[in-house]
């Protein structure tokens, strides 16, 4: 129950209602900035003379004829064929979310029910791997994919991305799991189960809550990825993240950096439906290794 | 569990490991040893109306074949990591002699490409790393406060910098902190001074390569520390209050001692991520002024047609050691809580 105390406003309070406010405007503001100005033409939403240009779109009603524009999306999405990078992104990241959940479900169930210190050697080991920056394995992959002939093909970089995914994955399943009391599956197992269909009968309807958290973030690493996918995919596989990056080193046409604007706020809007659903889920899961830890 | 039944339970994620993350290191290692070859020289004759010159003239075909052949190179020991591009024992050994001030000597030593990135890397890490925690924290008792209607929303504005595609959230602010954009052009009015450029400055680019990381990374410790806020307990707060502590006080003393082991949690989680900056740097177009030890591998498998494997595989080398350092502390730490937990 709220008190006097704690409603009162102190000048501490002040501040700190103050710093939050500011917080979410720097928080929110780039966004809507970026989405309202991707409907205008370049010489609006980069316009040196006056910033207001942006709001109101002066020259886009100049060159188009209305406040708004689609321009930036049609040359985005129609021109530079980026519903190909779309597609492509769509195949990497679903199958790159499935095969990492199958196996750091399989596991992180193991890890949670050996009380053997080798389970511990590889959940240590998994934490040293997470620290490795992706680009110090890419330049360790390359070399040998060349030689192989793999490289640019999507089903490399895929492994590659569930094989990065897996030490995150290991630690958050495993700590899911560790929290399903025990004597569940090792009931199933005294009835005559193998560990095997305890697993798929007993456990695997009630992870669910587990898994969604943690295919979130598996989610998240796929789609987000610029170093994997920006150097080991072919021009044809390439994916929507390096895609937005050669919008950018192509020739500064007029107006191609508003197709660059435009494909950013394109891949930004699935995150932000993702976080409007999944809010609980992504906060649980931020927090699942740090709270119980 | 039994060994056997663990064995096939582990065995998909652990071969995708020690194939994708362990291997990758040794291949690494391996290339580093290696330099590319030389190319294939040869001399001929040739003779015109004013006598004969002799000629050299890369032999294409035979440099090709060799490539072929031998992919890794030529065997160069550890040569690689000494030379002018990373370690250059050398060139510091000389600007440490011939520079006769300590500014001097940093300035000599930040024009060689390793030392630029790594003292970058460093400085990014341990700037952001900290500005995030403290941050975090004061946001997290602010949004505490908040009454429960607005704060969900709250939250949800506040996750969204962290989750946006680094690369892409990059672009974002670069955009608007661009000569054009509108906080770029509102700066360059506000002191006055047209040609006020972030692409022109380093101290600029810096600290906006810095921003740009506090407002990507700050909802994480944000929201780590505010689910840690909900575990505070009621009654030993209300038992500070009863002994006259000031808000302020409760808060250092009772508050802020019960989040610690979420601080150390955050820290590692925050020195890892920052360690391995390299997207701002490629959204900023940041090169010329500041470089990152993970855009400086890029940057040589880049090399068109051409990637300098020796290059990436030294500094990649050198890149591990230094997470390797950074987290070691910690590292000792989570292995000795495993064993108190243990016994």
């Amino acid at each position: 129950m709220a008190t006097t105390r704690d409603t009162r406003l102190t000048p501490l309070a002040i501040v700190s209602y103050g710093a939050v406010a500011l917080w979410l405007i720097i928080a929110a503001f780039p966004f809507f900035w970026t989405f309202w100005g991707s409907f205008k033409v370049q010489a609006d939403f980069f316009s040196k003379a006056d910033w207001t240009y942006a709001v109101y779109g002066v020259n886009t009603i100049r060159e188009t004829g209305g406040s708004f524009t689609g321009q930036g999306y049609e040359g985005a999405w129609v021109q530079e064929e980026f519903w190909k990078n779309a597609i492509n992104s769509t195949v990497v990241v679903f199958f790159t979310v499935t095969i990492s959940l199958t196996f750091g479900t399989l596991g992180g169930y193991a890890l949670a029910r050996s009380g053997f210190r080798y389970a511990f050697w590889i959940l240590f080991a998994a934490l040293v791997f997470r620290a490795m920056p992706h680009i110090t394995l890419v330049s360790g992959y390359l070399l040998p994919f060349f030689e192989w002939n793999i490289w640019g093909i999507k089903p490399t970089t895929i492994i590659v991305l569930v094989a990065i995914n897996q030490p995150f994955t290991l630690w958050m399943l495993h700590s899911f799991f560790l929290n399903i009391p025990k004597d569940m599956d090792e009931s199933a197992m005294v009835d005559g189960c193998t560990r095997f269909q305890a697993f798929r009968y007993v456990i695997i309807p009630v992870m669910w809550p587990g898994v969604i958290t943690t295919g979130l973030f598996s989610f998240l690493l796929a789609y987000n990825d610029f170093a994997v996918t920006a150097m080991l995919l072919s021009e044809e596989n390439e994916t929507i993240i390096p895609a937005i990056n050669s919008f950018l080193g192509s020739d500064q046409v007029e107006g191609s950096i508003m197709f660059a604007v435009a494909a950013v706020v394109s891949v930004t809007a699935p995150l932000l439906v993702l976080v409007l659903f999944f809010q609980r889920q992504i906060v649980s899961g931020l927090t699942a290794g740090a709270v119980k830890g | 569990m039994k060994h056997r039944t663990f064995f096939w339970f582990i065995l998909p994620t652990l071969s995708a490991m020690v194939l994708f993350i362990a291997l990758p290191i040794v291949s690494v290692f391996i290339q580093s040893l290696f330099i590319q070859h030389e190319q294939v020289i040869v001399v001929s004759e040739s003779c015109g109306p004013f006598g004969c010159t002799p000629t050299t003239s890369v032999d294409t075909e035979a440099t090709e074949r060799l490539r072929e052949e031998k992919p890794l190179g030529r065997f160069n020991g550890l040569a690689t990591y000494g030379n002018r591009s990373h370690l250059a024992f050398a060139e510091v050994g000389e600007a440490w002699r011939s520079s006769d001030s300590l500014g001097g000597f940093v300035d000599a030593v930040m024009d060689l490409p390793f030392y630029k990135a790594l003292i970058f890397t460093l400085s990014y890490t341990f700037v952001v790393t900290p500005l995030v925690i403290v941050l975090g924290l004061a946001i997290a008792v602010g949004v505490n406060k908040l009454p429960s209607l607005i704060k969900g929303p709250s939250i949800f504005v506040s996750l969204l910098p962290f989750l946006v595609t680094p690369l892409v959230g990059s672009l974002i602010l670069f955009w608007m902190v661009d000569g054009d954009g509108i906080i770029g052009a509102s700066l360059q009015l506000l002191f006055n001074d047209p040609s006020l450029s972030v692409k022109a400055s380093t101290p600029l680019m810096w600290i906006m390569l810095m921003v740009y990381g506090v407002w990507h990374t700050l909802p994480f410790s944000f929201i780590t520390f505010y689910a840690g806020l909900q575990t505070v307990p009621k009654d030993i707060l209300e038992a500070a209050q009863i002994d006259g502590a000031s808000k302020w006080q409760s808060m250092m003393l009772v508050v802020v001692p019960h989040l610690m082991p979420l601080v150390s949690f955050v820290t590692l989680m925050l020195l890892m991520d920052n360690f391995r900056v390299f997207e701002p740097i490629v959204s900023f177009n940041a090169q010329a002024h500041a470089t990152s030890l993970s855009w400086f591998i890029y940057n040589d498998l880049r090399e068109a047609g051409n990637p300098l494997y020796a290059s990436a595989g030294a500094t990649s080398m050198l890149t591990i050691l230094g997470v390797v350092i950074l987290l070691t502390p910690v590292l000792i730490r989570t292995w000795r809580d495993f064993n108190r937990k243990a016994h």
